[in-house]
């Protein structure tokens, strides 16, 4: 493990919280502008202090990097233990990017209590990054579950008409997993003789029927988060209700949070329960690919629609990480990457139409190439990223996912594959009713083209799906040590 | 030893001379200045904090009065934060009383001068080291607070209040001193110590001795309020002015746990496999009954009142956790935690009602679930501290809440009970849902009530740091709950 000498993670969770906290407390409702402007500034300064985790992180070192670890509760010996390895690194820029564009999102947007909408952002963002460095386990726990405030308040205070059941939902269901989950670390706690330190955990000798318990609970918080069929019904609530940027948080980031937990505990703390229960993970996965793949091509709704759609490509997430090979699980994290840009965009194409007709429903549009042909142009192509078309990035995670698991069992493989054929139904039919066609009716004919702002938040979405879709390397190469650390890990029994 | 050594009763030495005292000079305060009594009353506060802070420092335990009287660090401590919730609670309470009439006429400044009575008692209660000690306190706190709920007499609620109150609470010291009898009988000594070594001895009659548990145990119960010995607790604190609700479901859980540690834990340890198997049945049920009444309350204060049965339900937990087939090797560190939580508690419970008395005025008692509709509106700072409270409640990290949830867990899984833990946690799960309706009042819906909200400067601040100090102490639990541990261990030890 390399110490850091200078706290970088640390700086790279609590700056923006430290904005978000900031314009919580002395942003006035009677100055929008302002908090705006500060809003942005916070995200964009937080964005440019992860990229050195970029320059600075070396791809052929094994174990942790830019490590920070301190005493934090004496009593129960838990640590403030921060760092990264190939796994994480890349969702720490993409919490952060993710979240400028999210501030840009709301700029004209939202006009009731702009400060507290933006600081909430923030906070979850820091809270999100938080997450995905913390190495001990009751400090991931707590930025876990952290994250449910903020979106919590998010969904219910500006989202929709249903937004309070939503909200509720959201939060209780997530509520539900995580708190068997602490259980379980509780449980992992006493086993290692005092120890919440997760890399510890990874080490620690369990006899088979504990790792299945272990795994479940884990399972329970991890499932709910990703989601998992059959625990995913919150998901298509909080996202039609939540507003634009809540979703697009939501699609990008939050997901990936329980993806990420499989990869930090699941697997390497409980190896032969993951072995043992991969045929029933491989199933679920299969079952939100296929089937949420055909639920989302019936939707009527559009948000409703990428909601599922993010089900099922979450599915291929989860798919990628059980099917044990390093093709796989690589995949399966340049899937959950590409998903955070394609999803967000999609999120904010809908609201981009929204904010002009006060309408999801597809029925309502038609034709709008012909009045928003800029807007046609990046919609059809994060349309395209959806369904894994070849040079986007939803293309190679995909791809790479569908290759891991041919070489695990051939029939899933095809199974897997059909997959993308849904995707590419659904997307396009999408495109084809809300896009092509005659202009369907008069409100579609008065519509203003994307703004400048829009644009340009589009069009950096738009370059990253390409860029990553034309040359992953970056990606792939960062995490190859680390996925194949873990692979070897897994391999090996804990059972004693 | 000394047996008159007056050092460790200090602290209750000055406040009974200082209540006198207040008492006295109250008399010659016009209505008009009855701020002179509120301040004498918070610098009595302020130096007892001074001279408990100091026995915290020196981490002795002194024995005195022929072992009547303990001072030992789980004392001063517990002493230190209920200094701290009988005068945030005065702050708070100041406008609510003296709109209300409680504080001038006829009855002057007694509120404050019972609150300083109540305050005695629990002292004595939390440093009593021999049964008539512990009940002389218990009942010297019981009378004052009976007196305070039924302060607004010509309010039939509250009078209704104060009857239930003081019929059911004579009713559980009547249980708690035949309890004591029977083990006087038994042991032929009131001292805990002496007891403790009897029970131990295994020469004493197992069967007076278990009977003896058993009324000792409910006692406990109804002073805590735990089901089914709960009845009492919501009708008391929604009838209660709001004040004195809080002055009874502050301070004196603290209270409350010190005198379960010293009856059960120091008196009788070597009978915890009995009396732990009755916590569990009491624990169990409050967290079931506690948690699912309350989602039916639509009045804030009996809400809170289930809330408050339901979070008794876990400190029964952390004590039922001490004992593991008969070693106690685990024992500081159960009941640390549940003094943790305690402590949680009464600091959380303490905004709670503070918000509640903030949002009241005269004629009008905010105590109203939807009374706190859009309260993000009118004044989102105190609704962000309403809401950072209720996660405390529910258990949700960073707020300190979580922690103490978390230290209780710990407890139980360390016996090896996981089925306890895990219906602990389904149960706040279901607890979890009414405090975010009260959430989801504040944040989502729109103020039905517009009025503006008016706030002494003393207790916007003492409410702010009230918030503060939950969020901090989730951010940093770790001091405290190292000076809990420590407390205790040094309890056990000596």
């Amino acid at each position: 493990m390399m110490q850091s000498t200078f706290p970088v993670l640390s700086l790279v969770i609590w700056c923006p919280i430290a904005f978000g906290l900031f314009v919580l407390a002395f942003g006035r409702d009677d100055n929008p502008a302002l908090v705006r402007g500060v809003s942005l500034v916070g995200a964009i300064v937080s964005f440019l202090v992860t990229l050195p985790l970029i320059q600075h992180f070396d791809n052929a070192a094994h174990g942790m990097q830019f490590v920070e670890k301190f005493a934090w509760i004496d009593r129960f010996n838990i640590h403030y233990f921060l760092g990264i390895d190939g796994l994480s690194l890349w969702f720490i820029p993409l919490t952060a990017f993710i979240t400028v564009i999210v501030v840009m999102a709301g700029w004209e947007v939202i006009e009731k209590r702009v400060a507290q909408y933006m600081g909430a952002f923030l906070i979850l963002s820091g809270l999100m990054i938080g997450v995905f460095c913390a190495l001990d386990g009751l400090l991931f726990y707590v930025f876990f579950e952290s994250t449910l405030i903020p979106m919590f308040i998010i969904i219910g205070v500006w989202g929709g008409a249903n937004r309070v059941y939503a909200a509720v939902k959201f939060f209780l269901y997530t509520l539900v997993g995580s708190l068997l989950t602490l259980v379980a670390i509780l449980y992992l706690y006493f086993k290692s003789a005092g120890s919440f330190d997760i890399l510890t955990w990874h080490k620690l000798p369990l006899p088979l029927s504990a790792q299945i318990l272990v795994f479940l609970a884990f399972l329970m918080a991890f499932a709910v988060k990703v989601p998992m069929w059959p625990v995913h019904t919150w998901l298509p609530d909080a996202h039609v209700e939540a507003p634009t940027g809540g979703s697009v948080v939501l699609a990008a980031i939050m997901l990936k949070l329980g993806g990420y937990g499989f990869l930090r505990f699941s697997l390497p703390i409980a190896p032969d329960a993951s072995h043992y229960l991969s045929a029933f993970i491989i199933t679920l996965s299969l079952i939100a690919v296929i089937y949420i793949g055909l639920v989302a091509l019936v939707q009527t709704d559009m948000k409703k629609l990428v909601a599922y759609s993010s089900i099922a490509h979450m599915g291929f997430v989860t798919l990628g990480f059980f099917v044990f090979n390093e093709m796989a699980v690589q995949g399966a994290i340049v899937q959950m990457i590409s998903h955070g840009f394609v999803s967000g965009a999609m999120f904010l194409c809908i609201g981009v139409l929204y904010d002009r007709m006060h309408s999801r429903q597809i029925a309502d549009y038609g034709g709008v190439v012909n009045t928003m042909p800029k807007f046609a142009a990046l919609f059809v192509l994060f349309s395209l990223a959806n369904c894994g078309l070849p040079a986007t990035s939803g293309f190679v995670g995909e791809f790479m996912v569908i290759l891991g698991a041919v070489k695990f069992n051939f029939w899933i493989g095809v199974l897997a594959a059909t997959a993308l054929i849904f995707g590419a139904a659904y997307s396009l039919w999408l495109v084809k009713r809300v896009v092509f066609g005659e202009i369907g009716n008069p409100y579609v004919a008065k519509l203003k083209d994307l703004s400048a702002r829009e644009f340009f938040m589009l069009g950096m979405l738009a370059v990253a799906v390409i860029a990553m879709g034309l040359y992953p390397a970056p990606f792939t190469d960062a995490m190859q040590t680390s996925v194949a650390d873990l692979l070897k890990h897994v391999a090996l029994s804990k059972v004693n | 030893m000394n047996n008159m050594n007056l050092l460790p009763v200090y602290p209750e030495i000055f406040l009974l001379i200082a209540a006198s005292a207040i008492l006295l000079i109250d008399l010659f305060v016009s209505d008009a200045k009855r701020h002179v009594t509120y301040l004498l009353t918070m610098a009595t506060l302020a130096i007892c904090a001074v001279l408990s802070l100091a026995d915290v420092n020196s981490g002795l335990t002194t024995y005195t009065f022929h072992n009547m009287f303990v001072s030992d660090p789980m004392s001063s401590l517990l002493k230190v934060f209920s200094y701290i919730a009988v005068g945030l609670t005065l702050i708070y309470s100041r406008q609510y009383a003296s709109d209300r009439g409680m504080l001038s006429g006829y009855l002057g400044g007694e509120f404050y001068v019972l609150a300083l009575f109540a305050l005695l008692g629990q002292m004595v209660m939390i440093s009593g080291n021999n049964f008539l000690i512990i009940y002389l306190g218990l009942e010297l706190m019981s009378l004052s607070l009976y007196a305070l709920v039924a302060l607004r007499r010509n309010h039939a609620v509250s009078t209704e209040a104060a009857m239930k109150y003081f019929i059911l609470g004579a009713l559980a010291s009547g249980f708690l001193l035949y309890g004591m009898s029977m083990l006087y009988g038994a042991t032929g000594s009131l001292d805990l110590t002496e007891v403790a070594k009897a029970a131990a001895s295994g020469t004493v009659n197992k069967t007076v001795l278990v009977f003896g548990v058993v009324f000792l145990v409910s006692g406990l119960a109804f002073k805590l309020g735990v089901v089914p010995f709960h009845m009492w607790v919501p009708d008391v604190y929604q009838g209660a002015p709001t004040a004195v609700t809080l002055l009874l479901g502050g301070a004196p859980k603290l209270a409350a746990f010190a005198i379960c540690i010293r009856l059960l834990v120091e008196g009788l340890l070597p009978l915890a496999v009995d009396w732990q198997q009755m916590l569990v049945v009491l624990a169990v049920l409050s967290m079931v009954i506690g948690n699912v009444t309350a989602i039916a309350q639509t009045n804030l204060k009996r809400m809170l009142a289930y809330s408050t049965i339901s979070q008794m339900g876990f400190v029964l937990l952390g004590l039922l956790s001490g004992v593991v087939n008969g070693n106690v090797f685990s024992a500081a560190n159960a009941y640390s935690s549940a003094m943790f939580y305690s402590i949680t508690y009464v600091l959380t419970t303490l905004g709670t009602f503070g918000v509640i008395l903030l949002l009241a005025r005269a004629g009008f008692e905010a105590e109203n679930l939807d009374d706190f509709k859009g309260l993000n509106q009118r004044s989102p700072w105190f609704a962000l501290v309403m809401l950072l409270l209720m996660f405390s409640l529910a258990g949700i990290p960073p707020v300190m809440g979580f922690y103490a949830k978390l230290a209780v867990l710990q407890a139980v899984l360390g016996t090896g009970q996981v089925w306890l833990a895990v219906v602990a946690v389904l149960l706040s799960l279901i607890g979890a849902f009414y405090y975010l309706r009260v959430v989801k009042l504040m944040y989502f819906d729109e103020p039905v009530d517009n009025s503006v909200i008016v706030i002494n400067k003393d207790m916007r601040v003492a409410l702010s740091i009230n918030g503060a100090a939950v969020l901090a102490l989730g951010l940093m639990p770790g001091p405290l709950m190292t000076a809990c541990a420590t407390a205790i261990v040094k309890t056990l030890a000596s």
